[in-house]
């Protein structure tokens, strides 16, 4: 009942403390988002003279349309299998079925996604939009590297620097810089350091091997990009995160430590029975933030990368952008943003569920 | 007391200074060039020779940087406040157009009957923009590299076919001299790639979209011609003729004047820094020939006026009056740019005839093709930019092409066939 009282005692000023905050809110996430919403329906243009159509769900079928395809091996005259070199069979090109062909119209315009051989058969994935697809995988990868990576980097360096010591506020200091600068700055000065030729990376790696490492382009190949640009993302935000963790940290109880040291507890059992338990709620907090900052994906891909090489660093974020204003189509840019939204707000769901409070 | 001194002060410098403003009507003006001054200081002297000249027209500058540029005017359209006077780049001209950003230019077209072809915005029939100058590209040789490996110098009228040109670069590779016997500029993402590199395939036979009806890429961005120029274009990357998409931009600017690069395919607007970095044997080749004919790409920055301004006739006096041969030689001295007409180019630095860029003003003239005149060519530069990225890294040639043209069609339909 007191806290009731409270409330509605306070219930103005209350308003008034949030109403700037709401405010920007609604103007600025909840009305784009209804607005998205209504643009994904249509074929909205950036610039057009053209008046805006009502298309229904032509969008997220453009988008999310998938087919498989069983292509039978070439044969020749004979009927015999055409083999290669290797005895592998040989296989009619894909555009043969995508591109007019008037048996296949419902596969008009489709693209290798990915593919298998199932036994002299190739089972092809065909999608409508690869790219998106690709820029779907990417973004998902991307977030399931970082959260333990980033996360737990930041619990690390937040037990480093939960100490009395002499000089620890610089180190706190050094490990929050990165936090501090643009992101665009940090992107720039990583490529650099990722260079093909004399990079600073390439350097070290040369150094340190006696001159045994030849060097990599790393944001040049399709193997190295998107770990490249995850390692310096986990490193650029660390910082933040870091100082979630260390407020954590500094909430549990001194006596709980005493305690332990009492009993004989060694550092593995304090931090497994002590420290991680305390932590729980900061825990739910950094890595739901996480992952909601993981999907974002966008500066780093815009300075280091611009999605390629081969599409190996493509994301939702940038195709969204890309298409909205890059290739004025607001309509096909809002539809990505739509679906990043559900796929964030179900992830999000799950982990509350799984992270929630048990008695 | 001083207070109302102060005050008196100010309305009489505030209505000194607005007297002469009544009798003129301002027209205000966006210019992409902001961060530049040299480019800055000629575009302000042009407007105060403007202002002075006459007393119906005040013209106010605003510059922004390059790069934002074209969001600037996007934004300002949408908002409704664009200025009178815009500039505007040649190719994505006919989507303003289109959009209904700007207005045909209320002057006389036989007035600039002696610009360059690539100097004139013409869009549905009309005249919409007019360049002061225009830009061409060349491949960039030392005349010392071209002796040592004994190539024969190609010249506009017999420029070298496709097999020559590959012959020069094995040469080049051959004498291990050189990182890469080519320097495409592949560091410069953009508008660079459509610029520079679709001449190649325009050579082979194919276009970014089919020019007839501006309504499909089906069969030119795909077809055998263009698969060839994408199979001869994913050759120069894996073997190893050219740095890749991830050229470090500084070995782009330096590279060939170094001499790790043997040849260089770059813009006339490099050409004098070039020449002043200690390059004194530079020689500018036409583009080679793979067998429909060598072009290169025409069309620069142009003056345009928009649907918004309420004085059509003010913005028109401007730009004749900056259309003058003395500032396409002022743009041009200190641009390296081409000047639009030959009886400015006589007056220059380097076009001039025994000018150290002299070609260039025959390659544009000669050479010079405008991109695909079409609202929808700023969507189809972006596609067939990833598509080149993409063949240079390894991607397939026919199924990438393929994805573009799709992509390109589809973003033709979505918009009703751009008012063609």
């Amino acid at each position: 009942m007191a806290a009731r009282s409270t409330l509605t005692q306070s219930n103005m000023a209350g308003w008034g403390f949030a109403l700037p905050a709401f405010a920007l809110l609604a103007v600025f996430i909840i009305l784009p988002f209804f607005f998205a919403f209504a643009f994904s329906l249509t074929d909205q243009r950036l610039i057009s003279p053209n008046p805006t159509r009502y298309v229904g769900f032509e969008n997220y079928e453009r988008l999310l349309g998938m087919n498989i395809l069983r292509i039978e091996p070439a044969r020749d005259d004979a009927g015999q299998i055409v083999r290669d070199a290797n005895g592998d069979p040989t296989y009619p090109r894909v555009r043969t079925f995508t591109r007019n062909n008037p048996d296949l119209p419902h596969l008009q315009g489709m693209r290798e996604w990915f593919g298998w051989r199932s036994g002299d058969d190739r089972v092809v994935v065909l999608a409508r939009d690869v790219l998106f697809m690709k820029s779907l995988v990417n973004t998902l990868t991307f977030v399931i590297a970082i959260v333990p990576l980033q996360g737990g980097g930041a619990l690390l360096l937040a037990l480093l620097i939960n100490q009395r010591l002499r000089g620890i506020n610089a180190f706190r200091a050094i490990y929050f810089m990165p936090v501090v600068i643009s992101i665009v700055v940090v992107s720039l000065l990583w490529r650099f350091i990722y260079d093909g030729n004399d990079g600073v990376l390439n350097n070290i790696l040369h150094g340190l091997t006696l001159g045994a490492f030849q060097p990599i382009d790393w944001l040049g190949r399709t193997d190295t990009a998107l770990a490249s640009i995850i390692v310096m993302s986990a490193w650029q935000a660390v910082g933040f995160h870091m100082v979630i963790w260390l407020a954590g940290l500094q909430t549990i109880s001194p006596t709980y430590y005493e305690v332990a040291t009492i009993e004989g507890a060694n550092k593995w059992q304090t931090f497994r029975y002590i420290t991680w338990p305390g932590l729980r709620n900061t825990a739910v907090l950094v890595f739901i933030v996480i992952t909601i900052q993981a999907f974002a994906l966008f500066a780093q891909i815009d300075v280091m990368t611009n999605g390629g090489p081969l599409d190996s660093t493509q994301t939702l974020v940038f195709q969204a952008i890309e298409r909205g204003y890059g290739k004025q189509d607001i309509s096909g840019g809002s539809t990505i943003a739509v679906i990043l939204f559900f796929v964030v707000l179900a992830i999000s769901l799950v982990q509350r569920y799984l992270t929630r409070e048990r008695t | 007391m001083i207070k109302t001194a102060l005050v008196a002060a100010s309305s009489l410098v505030l209505a000194t200074t607005a007297l002469p403003a009544l009798a003129q009507t301002e027209l205000t003006m966006w210019y992409h060039g902001a961060g530049n001054e040299v480019e800055s200081a000629i575009i302000s002297q042009i407007i105060d020779d403007f202002n002075a000249s006459q007393s119906d027209w005040t013209v106010s500058i605003e510059s922004f940087p390059q790069e934002s540029y074209n969001d600037s005017v996007v934004a300002a359209a949408l908002a409704g406040n664009l200025p009178d006077i815009v500039d505007v780049d040649g190719p994505v001209m006919p989507n303003w157009a289109w959009a209904g950003y700007l207005q045909p230019l209320p002057i006389d077209q036989s007035k600039f009957d002696n610009f360059l072809p690539g100097t004139k915005g013409i869009w549905d029939g009309q005249l919409y923009s007019i360049g002061l100058w225009d830009a061409a590209v060349a491949l960039y040789a030392r005349q010392s590299t071209l002796d040592e490996l004994g190539l024969r110098t190609p010249t506009l009228d017999s420029p070298w076919t496709g097999e020559e040109f590959m012959a020069a670069l094995d040469a080049a590779k051959a004498s291990g001299n050189y990182e890469y016997a080519l320097d495409l500029g592949m560091a410069w993402t953009g508008e660079w790639y459509p610029y520079a590199f679709s001449p190649f395939l325009q050579s082979f036979g194919g276009d970014i979209v089919d020019r007839s009806t501006y309504k499909t890429a089906e069969g030119v961005l795909n077809g055998d011609a263009a698969i060839a120029f994408g199979e001869w274009w994913q050759n120069l990357f894996t073997g190893g003729y050219v740095p890749g998409t991830s050229q470090d931009p500084a070995d782009r600017e330096t590279g060939f004047i170094e001499g790790d690069y043997a040849f260089s395919w770059n813009g006339n607007w490099s050409g004098v820094a070039t020449i002043e970095a200690g390059v004194d044997d530079l020689v500018f080749l036409p583009a080679p020939d793979f067998g429909s004919g060598n072009v290169i790409g025409a069309a620069s920055w142009q003056f345009a006026v928009s649907t918004a301004s309420e004085h059509p006739d003010g913005a028109a006096a401007f730009i004749e009056f900056a259309t003058q041969d003395a500032y396409l030689t002022a743009f041009s001295d200190a641009l390296g740019l081409a000047p639009s007409t030959a009886s400015a180019a006589a007056a220059t630095k380097n076009y001039s005839s025994g000018g150290p860029m002299e070609v260039f003003f025959g390659l544009s003239n000669d050479q010079g093709l405008v991109r695909p005149v079409t609202p929808g060519y700023v969507v189809a530069a972006k596609v067939f930019e990833k598509a080149l990225a993409d063949i240079a890294n390894g991607a397939d040639v026919a199924d990438t092409l393929d994805a573009a043209v799709d992509e390109i069609n589809a973003d033709i339909e979505k918009n009703s066939g751009y008012g063609h």
